[in-house]
């Protein structure tokens, strides 16, 4: 392996030089501004939307050492998903590189420099695959070009394969390593001259074999996490949160706590009163030598606290409010036809309510971060998904410029989306700074990442539906109220958002002609955030078990039923089905193809032997649900005993995210997202009483454990093609879990789930 | 306040009070980071390490508890044959997600095996269930300590 000092830069020419010698146009495009010359109010969409795009710049992303090792730089962050071998390897398959001889390094939060960074909403590969190649093929261009030169011959006599640059007359090759310093000199070529592979020449992309690059540090215990991080003279701390959201200190005796060995000093933060977005909740930090006798020292204090607006909030009670919301007219977010007439003629009318509650992502490596300041500098080392966020808030609360702040990302522990709000990083910041400077680690306890998270919302979804003699649905009234993700970032909207109305609500694909989606007013009594797959949670629990509901009312096979209510397949723009959003992307490279939908059901149903015989007491449900610009299909097999334990002895799965770049890590997030939305469905629930989170650990905020996993996850890709868009992949596999399990209860046992999670519901 | 421990062979002497739990005084003290923090009441399983050969959860673990006995981490269990085997295992298959529970659930598939060389689907079920990996990777642990006992037999 080369060490730093070594690694040469591919072009290590100045920056201003590089850039001096391509045309004005492509100097804007190399700091991440959308590829086509376009009018500023026209939309923008995938990464041209997110900010600070994208870079395909091979300078910032790949360096060649003498040795001939290749450094690619990730600037996504690695939470499980497998970005850090997944992006990487496509800029090495384009670059010809030996997989053998790369080595990745994570970059550091600098959006102006990578393009976004911001590592949620199912995007890094689908955003970043294209950029990515260019950025491979640009950095191979030049290797071609400085052996060319070398050899003297001409540019189309030689071809890169395989970490070398051969000359085919002769069959003469130079390593890369040998030609580094040369192609360096170069200026990287004009992004539309690149030559990219096609998919037939692929090494990596698409293939499946190549595993991920942390495995051996993984099973080592060599992983280096937000929490593992370790300065010369660091000091650890925990914080006393006030327990309401909007709580604040009164007073507080740290008298006791200053007696416990090892503690050094407490610390009051103060809070941001609601809604405070990323900012710290505010409290009363201990800082000592080592994280035990800071918790020791938190528990010796003694602290006051004023609990605020929020000191109410009953999640009990909240659920009433909401029922009581949507069993009544609400905004209308869709409407077509005239669902009142067409309910009113209906020959049957069915109705059902869903209550899906607040959960926390509570990742398995809980909050985490470090921070140091030396000479007016802020350097940052965090478990975060969102590093530019970080980067931004610290520098705001620091009161320092920006080129004064330093975010260093490590492998996350999970993500979930809790580590898209880096709260705990100011508070990390905010200490050392209150230590003169000196390194200080915040560690959130387990009680603490339960207690005061960014939750997931709650929602009570109302539907009613009018079917036909035929037991055709000519009626469907949807009313979804949940408290929305935007009261963290300002004054409370009260009703669901644009991105999250598109998470499956009113883009609904069904072939009906009166349909009238609302969305009731919902108020925010907590942090609202971002939980795997957001509110397609809900929608998709709803809409896909009420579907079972009225199949079994008009007694027809749900599957039959399901995919006839998708009707025919066609290409809807997500304009005519009044969703703005569609996760960003452009409506016309990605309509909502019910074409898709409809071929992952069926694929799921084949796969699983839909309508095969089974036990007694088990039953196969099936759900569908297209998110994140992809679609996704479930069929669950359920077994419920006498005493009503359940077990899943195997569930089929089918998605369609287009091609996929990793295919082996496509199925890890399969089965990791099936496993999930078991845990959702069954165990997992956040209450709150007098404003406070009742749950506190694992013992009583209960997730997935092995017992819940399937014994078999039966994965179908549909095969995709690498000139098409790409879909989402880690999250679209979450929505459709729940209901296909609820739907499979109900053929077991009869029993309709309505209320998440299961628990003991179908205790006898 | 000094405490000697005995970690992965090497005998170490720690001065802090003799009820600071393991977990952080092998993460804080002694700058051993494989060892994880998940939920400190032996809920998760993160902290999973091998006490005389037998897996114990450091986060609920006082070091006065250890002394006189052997400590074993991730750290070392490359050492174990059986271990060994496990992380092996879990390479090939492509056990890992995030990773943060992995050593773990490594070290506390190592005791089973070490214990039960042909472990049933459920006595698997039952050791493991006290490892939580919030990525849902328990189908592939299962596979892996499978794979890692066949070649135990091998």
């Amino acid at each position: 392996m080369s060490t730093a000092k070594d690694t040469l830069e591919i072009v290590n020419v100045s920056r201003r030089a590089f850039l001096s010698a391509i045309p004005a146009g492509a100097l804007v495009l190399a700091v991440g501004f959308p590829r086509l010359a376009k009018s500023s109010d026209e939309a923008k969409y995938g990464a041209d939307s997110m900010p600070h795009g994208w870079v395909d710049d091979p300078l910032v992303f790949v360096a060649i050492a003498s040795d001939g090792t290749v450094t690619i730089t990730c600037h996504r962050q690695e939470m499980g998903q497998g970005v850090r071998t997944s992006l990487p390897m496509v800029v090495a398959d384009e670059l010809e590189a030996d997989w053998t001889r790369v080595r990745v390094t994570q970059a550091q939060g600098d959006e102006a420099r990578f393009g976004n960074q911001d590592t949620d909403g199912s995007r890094s590969v689908r955003h970043f695959f294209e950029p990515m190649r260019r950025c491979g093929a640009a950095a191979r261009t030049m290797l071609e070009q400085a052996a060319a030169a070398q050899w003297s011959v001409p540019l189309a006599q030689v071809a890169a394969r395989n970490h070398e640059v051969v000359h085919a007359p002769t069959g003469r090759s130079l390593g890369y390593g040998a030609i580094a310093a040369a192609a360096s000199r170069l200026a990287v070529p004009a992004r539309d001259t690149l030559r990219l592979k096609t998919p037939a020449k692929f090494r990596y992309i698409g293939k499946g074999h190549v595993k991920i690059v942390d495995g051996p540090d993984l099973v080592a215990g060599r992983g280096m996490y937000g929490i593992d991080t370790r300065l010369e003279g660091l000091l650890y701390a925990v914080v006393a949160r006030p327990a309401v959201y909007g709580g604040k200190v009164v007073s507080c005796d740290a008298s006791a706590a200053l007696k416990v060995p090892g503690v050094v000093r407490v610390v009051e933060i103060p809070g941001t009163p609601p809604p405070s977005e990323f900012q710290p909740l505010g409290g009363v930090a201990v800082i000592a030598t080592n994280t035990w006798a800071a918790i020791q020292g938190r528990d010796a204090l003694k602290v006051q606290w004023d609990d605020g607006p929020n000191r109410s909030y009953d999640s009990a009670a909240y659920k009433a409010t909401l029922e009581a919301a949507a069993r009544n007219p609400g905004q209308v977010v869709r409407n077509q036809g005239d669902v009142a007439a067409a309910l009113r003629g209906a020959a049957r009318r069915v109705q059902a309510e869903y209550y899906i509650p607040h959960m926390t992502q509570a990742p398995m490596e809980p909050p985490a971060a470090t921070a140091r300041i030396v000479n007016g500098r802020c350097e940052v080392w965090a478990a975060v998904q969102a590093p530019q966020a970080t980067h931004d808030r610290v520098s705001k609360r620091l009161g320092l410029s920006a080129d004064r702040v330093r975010v260093n990302v490590t492998l996350l522990g999970g993500g979930f989306g809790r580590k898209s709000k880096p709260d705990y990083a100011v508070e990390a910041a905010l200490l050392s700074q209150a230590m003169d400077g000196r390194p200080v680690k915040v560690t959130w306890t387990r009680e603490d990442d339960v207690q005061h998270s960014y939750y997931h919302t709650v929602s009570v979804e109302h539907l009613e539906a009018g079917l036909d003699a035929a037991g055709k649905p000519v009626a469907w009234l949807h009313r979804s109220a949940a408290p929305s993700i935007r009261s963290i970032f300002g004054p409370d909207p009260k009703h669901e958002q644009p991105f999250e109305l598109g998470m499956g609500l009113v883009n609904v694909p069904f072939d009906i002609p009166n349909l009238r989606i609302e969305n009731p007013e919902a108020a925010a009594h907590t942090r609202i955030g971002w939980y795997r797959s957001v509110s397609n949670i809900p929608h998709a629990f709803a809409i896909q078990s009420f579907v079972a509901e009225l199949a079994a009312a008009a007694g027809r096979d749900p599957k039959d039923y399901l995919l006839e209510l998708i009707g025919p397949s066609r290409r809807i723009d997500p304009r005519k089905l009044a969703d703005s959003s569609n996760y960003s992307e452009s409506p016309v490279l990605y309509p909502f193809d019910t074409g898709r939908l409809r071929r992952v059901i069926e694929t799921a149903a084949k796969q699983a032997a839909w309508g095969r015989a089974l036990p007694a007491g088990h039953g196969l449900g099936i759900a569908a649900h297209y998110s994140f610009v992809s679609y996704a299909a479930a069929v669950v097999e359920v077994g419920v005993s006498g005493k009503g334990e359940i077990a899943i002895p195997r569930v089929d799965i089918a998605f369609d995210c287009g091609a996929q770049v990793n295919p082996e890590r496509v199925r890890s997030q399969l089965e990791g997202a099936c496993v999930m939305g078991l845990g959702n469905a069954l165990l997992s629930e956040i209450t709150f009483k007098a404003g406070r989170v009742e749950q506190s650990n694992f013992h009583n905020y209960q997730v997935a454990r092995m017992n819940v996993a399937p014994r078999e996850i039966r994965l179908h890709l549909i095969p995709g093609d690498f000139g098409m868009p790409l879909g989402g992949v880690g999250e679209p596999g979450v929505p459709p879990i729940a209901p296909a399990l609820c739907n499979a209860i109900f053929v077991a046992t009869g029993k309709r789930i309505r209320r998440l999670p299961i628990a003991d519901q179908l205790a006898t | 306040m000094s405490t000697t421990l005995n970690v992965n062979g090497k005998s170490t002497t720690v001065d802090v009070p003799e009820d600071t739990r393991l977990l952080w005084t092998l993460r804080d003290v002694l700058g051993m980071t494989g060892t994880k923090f998940g939920c400190g009441m032996a809920l998760c399983g993160a902290c999973t390490f091998h006490l005389d050969g037998v897996a114990a959860r450091a986060c609920v673990t006082p070091i006065a508890a250890t002394v006189g006995k052997k400590i074993t981490t991730i750290e070392a269990i490359a050492d174990d044959p059986v271990g060994r085997r496990v992380q092996t295992a879990w390479l090939e298959l492509g056990v890992p997600q995030c990773g943060y529970c992995q050593s773990g659930q490594i070290m506390a598939a190592t005791a089973l095996l070490k214990q039960n060389p042909r472990p049933t689907d459920a006595d698997i079920d039952a050791a493991m269930n006290g490892n939580i990996c919030r990525c849902g990777t328990y189908t592939r642990i299962r596979a892996a300590i499978k794979s890692a006992a066949a070649e135990g037999d091998a």
